[in-house]
């Protein structure tokens, strides 16, 4: 089914794939959330460790959907992960040594000799929650602003000259940290109000499912008062970010296939294309209503509201700055070297390949889902913990 | 002037090496532990005796503990392509990447899945769906073992693909030819039954030790009676399709088996060094003396199935041999040459729209395609294309030398159990219990003769180490080799102080 579609539908499949696990990641980022709020919420060490459990039993999720999404970026789009990753070493590096000191940090932080101390471990956990969202935005809000890169094929064919001869080139030599002073249209601005705004969503997320998941009542009590706080940080900044990105150019693809500026292109893009729209207006209400309920009607299900609304408005930005002739990577030291999605993807061949494997999704979907409803069949607090056998 | 900027290669290399040797530490303890707990825990429910369970959970905490730090090392390796291997991801990421992708979707959200279930889940769902779990995780693991050893395996044998001169890159065009690549087959075999050998040392290492003590001696040997016998079945994988990888070595990549067996002048009837030292020579510079202990016409049989027949040394690659068909490697980065320039002149006349002439280009290009990453050592010397012998040839024979051992280890470690005598061969469990460090070299020499053998190719014949890298300042992978250098010694620190006191708590 696959082979009758068009390169042009493939390339438009995948990223809608693509969009979904940003989306997903930035849902799960929640567990970064939560881990940015054991201080602020225990008073004791046994509500920390109810805390720390609840979160901690879905720090894989969250790893492992940034594994995926690197590994589907690479199949599908593999220029963008030459340009990217190889361009902005410094920004990918980071955010992955916040990753690696989180993977041992719950299982380790409780044993006996574990070396480093269960401070030290904690603090790992404080840093990879606020480092990794923080970034993760950041180099979102990239796709919107621009980076300082070329690319060019023919250099492959240079002999002898190695550094030469590598197609992808970083313009700048902080390499991805430039985005922090960026000064294009205020692009430094720009991203850093995306880096809060994911920042404060997954702490906002994180207390919804905290609140969802505990049976404690302290824990609770504070949790209504972080809520208002948090939330209402996160709308504001993401209210800048988005408010601004309608007014600023944005990276279009003319006519004869050149990459120009145009002056409001993502509003463009959000009016022309419906199906952006809705995803978008439909995932700023869900997360509203998320929160609203969190707030005021102490619904469980508020969390999964804010959840569904994330990762329809995170898939909403990902069509915003990929489709409608737009390109979703681009540099501003060399605009022709701008990435799209049909320049910079893997072959038809490749994607008919994958997209078959992509039915895999549902199946992969289902049983996360029926593992995460099996381990939280009850709530937590300080009593069951005690009494379970095997915790962090 | 030398235009390579050689630091930056070797930094790559470097830090490419030790994040991949760090990761192979926790890796395939994983693989096999996650099987002998799912057969355990079979047992368990098909017995109904908690022995087994409390025996079961005993592993499974000390598997959790090398779980955790296996992860943390995997993540960095998958970014490294992009990061440190730039040029390389966009050559043949519309290969390489799928089974990439593939290994995300399919078996790391399966085993993340149920390994949360696997330990959290004891008390939430019912018995037979946690042995389900426990099962699952096991696959989930070893399907993560399949796919990025198929990607390795096509580095070492491309398969599968073509180049596209319009984009400038390979392109997959048949996906089982990928997959069931004779190399990346017998690759995986051969790499998940070293990992299941090393585990089963694991298991038999630590009850030999509370053995030796007189402590929990019955859950350590019914430990040990299961992980031995797991362990004569992966040992006997591991040593049949090491042989197996030796005759796909010999087949696609001659320089590499020369340089295991340090043979520099190709013969027939060749000899297998048993033990022997490399020295470098004093005649030639470029040259190791390799003195030892030979098995006649063993190499030509372990390569070609035919004690008669011919194997290639060094020099018979480098500088050619008419009589047997090979040509020299001047041949073949001339050829490579050709293939580069007809690739840029078919550009350039595809350009100005002369069809005739890029046509003409076209076919040059294709005609000399197979030796394209050759062209890149045009204006160099040639002797470059040579592996480091003497890493390689020790490597190999020290991984054949403790595999042999270990077939030995099991088999009389699972005799003794069965004669009820082993608690008083107390030199038999000294010995298994230094054979854990062993099996540990062995499974790291493995990956050494594979990666540091096939040097300087990160794609056999299409692209090498030095065009293959990033263009990042050589400063910042220096920063970030000793980041984690520093990180991961740490973290294995911890590690293993934690297991050993949870070894010393016991069951
Ligand atoms: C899927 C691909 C892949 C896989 C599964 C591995 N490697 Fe590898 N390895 C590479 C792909 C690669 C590479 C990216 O292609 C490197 C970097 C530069 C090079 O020439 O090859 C490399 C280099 C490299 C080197 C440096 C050799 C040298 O430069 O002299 C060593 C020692 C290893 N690797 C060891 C390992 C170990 C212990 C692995 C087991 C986990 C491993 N590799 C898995
Ligand atoms: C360069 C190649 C490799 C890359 C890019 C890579 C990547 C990864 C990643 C990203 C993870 C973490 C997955 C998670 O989120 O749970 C991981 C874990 C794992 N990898 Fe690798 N890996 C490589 C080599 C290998 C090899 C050669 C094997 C086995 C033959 C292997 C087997 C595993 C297993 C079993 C795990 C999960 C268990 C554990 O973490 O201990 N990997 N790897
Ligand atoms: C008779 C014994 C053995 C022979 C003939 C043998 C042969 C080989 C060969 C030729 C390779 C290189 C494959 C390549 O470059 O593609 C290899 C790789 C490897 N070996 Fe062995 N081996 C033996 C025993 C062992 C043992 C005992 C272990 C570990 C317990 C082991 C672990 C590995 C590993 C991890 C690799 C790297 C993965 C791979 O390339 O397949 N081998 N072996």
């Amino acid at each position: 089914m696959f082979e009758q579609m068009s390169y042009e539908t493939l390339q438009a499949y995948w990223w809608i794939i693509i969009a979904f696990l940003g989306g997903a990641l930035v849902f799960l980022l929640l567990v970064q959330g939560g881990q940015t709020l054991f201080n602020e919420l225990a008073e004791t060490d046994e509500e920390k460790s109810v805390l720390v459990n609840i979160i901690g039993h879905k720090w894989e999720f969250t790893f492992t959907t940034l594994v995926v999404f690197g590994g589907a970026f690479f199949a599908s789009f593999p220029l963008f992960y030459s340009t990217s990753f190889g361009g902005a070493y410094w920004v990918w590096m980071l955010i992955l040594f916040a990753f690696i000191v989180q993977a041992v940090s719950y299982e380790y932080r409780k044993k006996k000799g574990n070396f480093l101390g269960s401070k030290m471990y904690d603090t790992f956990l404080y840093i990879n929650g606020v480092i990794a969202p923080l970034l993760l935005g950041i180099a979102l809000s990239t796709f919107f602003t621009g980076n300082s890169f070329s690319v060019h094929k023919e250099r492959i064919l240079r002999i002898g000259q190695n550094v030469e001869a590598v197609i992808s080139r970083w313009d700048t030599p902080w390499h991805g940290l430039d985005a922090l002073w960026n000064g294009f249209h205020g692009a430094w601005f720009q991203n850093l109000m995306l880096g809060l705004t994911v920042l404060f969503l997954a702490r906002t997320n994180a207390l919804l499912y905290i609140k969802k998941m505990t049976g404690e009542n302290s824990i609770l009590e504070r949790i209504s008062k972080k809520l208002k706080i948090n939330a209402g940080l996160f709308l504001l900044f993401f209210m800048i970010w988005l408010i601004r990105l309608m007014f600023i150019p944005g990276f279009a693809v003319n006519n004869s296939g050149k990459i120009v500026l145009e002056n409001g292109k993502y509003f463009h893009n959000l009016i022309t294309n419906p199906f952006t729209a809705v995803f978008l207006i439909t995932g700023v209400i869900l997360v509203l209503y998320g929160l609203y309920a969190g707030i005021f009607k102490t619904l469980d299900k508020a969390f999964w509201y804010a959840a569904g609304g994330t990762v329809l408005t995170v898939m909403a930005l990902f069509f915003l700055t990929g489709f409608n002739h737009t390109a979703y990577y681009p540099s501003i030291t060399d605009l022709q070297s701008s990435l799209t999605i049909h320049n910079s993807s893997s072959s038809r061949f490749t994607l008919v390949v994958m997209s078959y494997v992509s039915l895999m999704v549902p199946f992969v979907l289902a049983y996360i889902w029926w593992a995460w409803k099996a381990l939280d069949v009850h709530k937590y607090d300080v009593k069951e913990i005690k009494q379970e056998e095997i915790k962090y | 002037m030398d235009t390579i900027n050689w630091a930056l290669v070797d930094w790559s290399r470097a830090q490419f090496a030790l994040t991949a040797l760090y990761h192979w530490i926790f890796v395939p303890l994983t693989l096999g532990l996650s099987f002998i707990l799912a057969i355990l825990e079979t047992i368990y429910v098909k017995t109904g005796n908690e022995k087994w369970l409390q025996i079961e959970k005993f592993w499974m905490k000390l598997f959790g503990i090398n779980f955790a730090i296996g992860v943390a090392t995997g993540i960095i390796l998958e970014f490294e392509f992009g990061t440190n291997w730039s040029n390389y991801s966009w050559f043949v990421g519309d290969i390489f990447g799928a089974p990439l992708a593939i290994e995300g979707i399919m078996a790391f959200f399966m085993e993340s899945t149920f390994i949360a279930i696997m330990f959290f889940g004891w008390n939430k769902v019912s018995r037979k769906t946690h042995l389900l779990a426990t099962w699952l995780t096991a696959i989930g693991t070893n399907l993560s073992a399949l796919w990025i050893l198929v990607a390795n395996g096509w580095m070492q044998n491309p398969a599968g693909m073509s180049f596209n001169p319009d984009t400038m890159r390979n392109e997959m065009h048949n996906f089982l030819d990928v997959l069931f690549n004779p190399v990346a087959v017998n690759k995986f075999i051969h790499t998940v039954s070293s990992a299941y050998t090393f585990a089963a040392l694991f298991v038999v290492a630590v009850s030999a030790w509370y053995l030796l003590r007189n402590r929990h001696t019955e859950q350590a040997k019914y430990s040990m009676l299961v992980a031995s016998a797991f362990g004569i079945v992966a040992i006997l994988m591991n040593l049949f399709t090491g042989d197996g990888s030796a005759k796909q070595v010999a087949k696609y990549q001659p320089m590499k088996l020369a340089a295991m067996e340090g043979l520099y002048e190709g013969r027939s009837g060749a000899p297998l060094i048993a033990f022997g030292i490399a020295t470098q020579s004093k005649e030639n510079p470029r040259k190791q003396d390799i003195h030892g202990i030979e098995i006649p016409n063993f190499l030509s049989i372990l390569a070609f199935n035919d004690p008669d027949a011919f194997v290639p040394g060094i020099k018979d690659l480098v500088h050619g041999n008419k009589e047997h068909g090979i040509p020299s490697y001047r041949e073949r980065i001339e050829s490579g040459k050709i293939a580069i320039d007809a690739l840029a002149a078919y550009k350039k006349a595809k350009k100005a729209g002369n069809t005739q002439e890029a046509k003409k280009q076209l076919a040059l290009f294709k005609e000399h395609f197979k030796d394209f990453g050759y062209g890149y050592y045009y204006g160099r010397d040639p002797h470059e294309l040579i592996p480091p012998v003497a890493i390689t040839f020790y490597s190999f024979h020290l991984m054949v030398i403790f595999g042999t051992w270990f077939l030995i280890l099991f088999i009389w470690l699972y005799a003794e159990l069965f004669r009820n005598k082993l608690e008083n061969k107390k030199w038999l469990l000294r010995l298994a219990v230094i054979s854990f460090p062993l099996g540990f070299l062995a499974q790291e020499f493995g990956w050494i003769t594979a990666e540091v053998g096939r040097q300087p190719w990160v794609i056999q014949d299409l692209m090498p180490n030095m065009v293959a890298v990033s263009h990042i300042e050589t400063s910042s992978v220096m920063i970030t080799f000793f980041l984690f250098l520093i990180t991961f010694t740490a973290l294995l620190i911890a590690e293993i102080k934690i297991m050993t006191n949870a070894i010393k708590k016991g069951f």
